[in-house]
């Protein structure tokens, strides 16, 4: 057996038989896993909108309940401002940003993307179950940082100007610089800024913001670009090719 | 051939007496990483003694088919299709666990116990006592990752898998945390007096002087 089993033959033959149970295992389990995992991601989704709607200590590992009670997935026209049907059962306007059809292209902005979906999600926050009264409205930004696109919430309270949380649930900047956009420490710097100053987009990220201005956020030591993503994204997203229509319509008051 | 004698030896050997960590110096990468707290060593703990028991087996299965011009490709196929199956368990069933590790379950594919016990044990050795090799070194390798992930949770966080063992100061309690241990260089010191313990105990693994 050991005679010929190092023979050109043989060596091809193990090899491509090994690959061939390898790929079958690997494959089952990644078909057969994969209704648990998207069902895992849904609700780390669910859990991340809890945590910029700050139900999260609330829910207390309930993610699926209370998010079911107080949160309400709406989806807006960007360009009008105005709520309209979900464009179909599960939309996702990354995914429709990739299609020309549902999409327009960005224009003077560096905010990092080439087209934005036309429809966009928003989720609102109802103070009860009953879901009369709104009280904070989380918006979905992503916008580059250093390395790659950033994906977050960003949670305003209802008069659509004052920012309660940004809370970045996907990103891939260095961890230690400007990974530090997820530290509760700076997450915590947001709350209470104002967006808008006499109608336009005032907010920014910026070196040694002071505490007690309303219109900075302190940036990131050691992560410049990172912060400047943040500032561009923000900046993009509440302004008018963002959800600035949207806003100043106020559409979830009536 | 495979009493039941040898096959103690096999499985509680590398805990103490030949641990893949403190003594052959294997697998420190990880066992830094990972080791903050104690619920994430113990994750990795199973992923990697679950790895290292079936590529041992498989290999072992194998073993008189595998050409030996191909060998290390061959084990490190089957040790990456084992690992991206874990992967995936992980992530099906304890998804905030598997974001925490991250990277690191991938790189188990690199880790020097799975190869290095493929290559030195199960290509020599029947399935059987190949598999309880695997997981004996999955031991070993766990017992270093649950110590040290003991103290630096308890020293770090004051905390043994999230339950709070002793109050921190900014809780109201008394004790104030040990920065240190949370930063993943500390394992160094920590892995360091754990090899200092055992070769205290079994004074046999101390290298003779040059």
């Amino acid at each position: 057996m050991s005679a010929n089993k190092e023979s050109f033959g043989k060596t091809v033959g193990v090899v491509l038989a090994v690959c061939l149970v390898c790929s079958i295992i690997v494959s089952g389990a990644a078909v057969g896993l994969r209704d648990i995992q998207q069902s895992n991601a849904a609700k780390d989704k669910m859990s991340n909108i809890l945590h910029a709607a700050g139900l999260l200590e609330q829910a207390k590992g309930n993610i699926e309940g209370t998010y079911n009670e107080f949160v309400e997935a709406r989806y807006v026209d960007l360009n009008t401002g105005e709520f309209v049907e979900a464009p179909s059962a599960d939309y996702d306007m990354y995914k429709a940003a990739k299609v020309d059809d549902t999409s327009v292209k960005v224009e003077n902005s560096n905010v990092g993307f080439q087209r934005r979906a036309k429809v966009a999600s928003v989720y609102l926050v109802y103070e009860s179950a009953a879901k009369e009264t709104v009280s904070r409205v989380i918006l979905p930004v992503h916008g580059s940082g250093l390395w790659d696109l950033m994906y977050g919430f960003l949670a305003l309270d209802a008069d659509g100007e004052t920012v309660r949380e940004l809370i970045y649930y996907q990103q891939k900047e260095t961890p230690g610089l400007g990974g530090e956009v997820q530290n509760p420490a700076w997450q915590a710097k947001w709350d209470g800024k104002q967006l808008y100053k006499n109608g336009d987009v005032a907010l920014e990220v910026k070196k040694a913001a002071g505490e007690e201005n309303p219109y900075a956020v302190d940036a990131l030591s050691g992560a410049t670009l990172t912060s400047n993503g943040v500032n561009n994204t923000v900046q993009y997203w509440v302004g008018d090719n963002g959800f600035g229509p949207f806003l100043k319509k106020q559409a979830w008051r009536s | 051939m495979a009493d039941s004698k040898e096959m103690k030896k096999v499985l509680f050997g590398p805990i103490l007496d030949s641990n893949p960590i403190a003594l052959q110096i294997l697998g420190i990468c990880s066992a830094l990483a990972i080791t903050t707290k104690l619920e994430t060593a113990l994750v990795m703990s199973l992923a990697l003694t679950s790895v290292t028991a079936f590529s041992n087996l498989f290999i072992s299965i194998i073993r008189n088919q595998i050409p030996s011009s191909v060998r290390i490709i061959i084990q490190m196929t089957i040790i990456a299709s084992l690992v991206i199956v874990v992967d995936q368990i992980l992530k099906a069933y304890s998804y905030e666990i598997s974001k925490q590790l991250s990277v690191f379950v991938g790189l188990i594919i690199t880790n020097c116990i799975v190869m290095g016990r493929a290559e030195a044990y199960a290509m020599k050795s029947p399935p059987l006592m190949s598999f309880l090799d695997g997981i004996g070194n999955g031991l070993g390798y766990s017992m270093v990752l649950i110590v040290v992930g003991i103290i630096k949770e308890l020293f770090g966080f004051g905390t043994i898998l999230g339950f709070e063992i002793l109050p921190l100061i900014q809780n109201g309690g008394w004790y104030q945390a040990n920065g240190l241990l949370i930063l993943p260089f500390s394992s160094f010191f920590l892995i360091g007096g754990l090899i200092w313990v055992i070769r205290t105990i079994r004074p046999e693994q101390v290298e003779p002087k040059e």
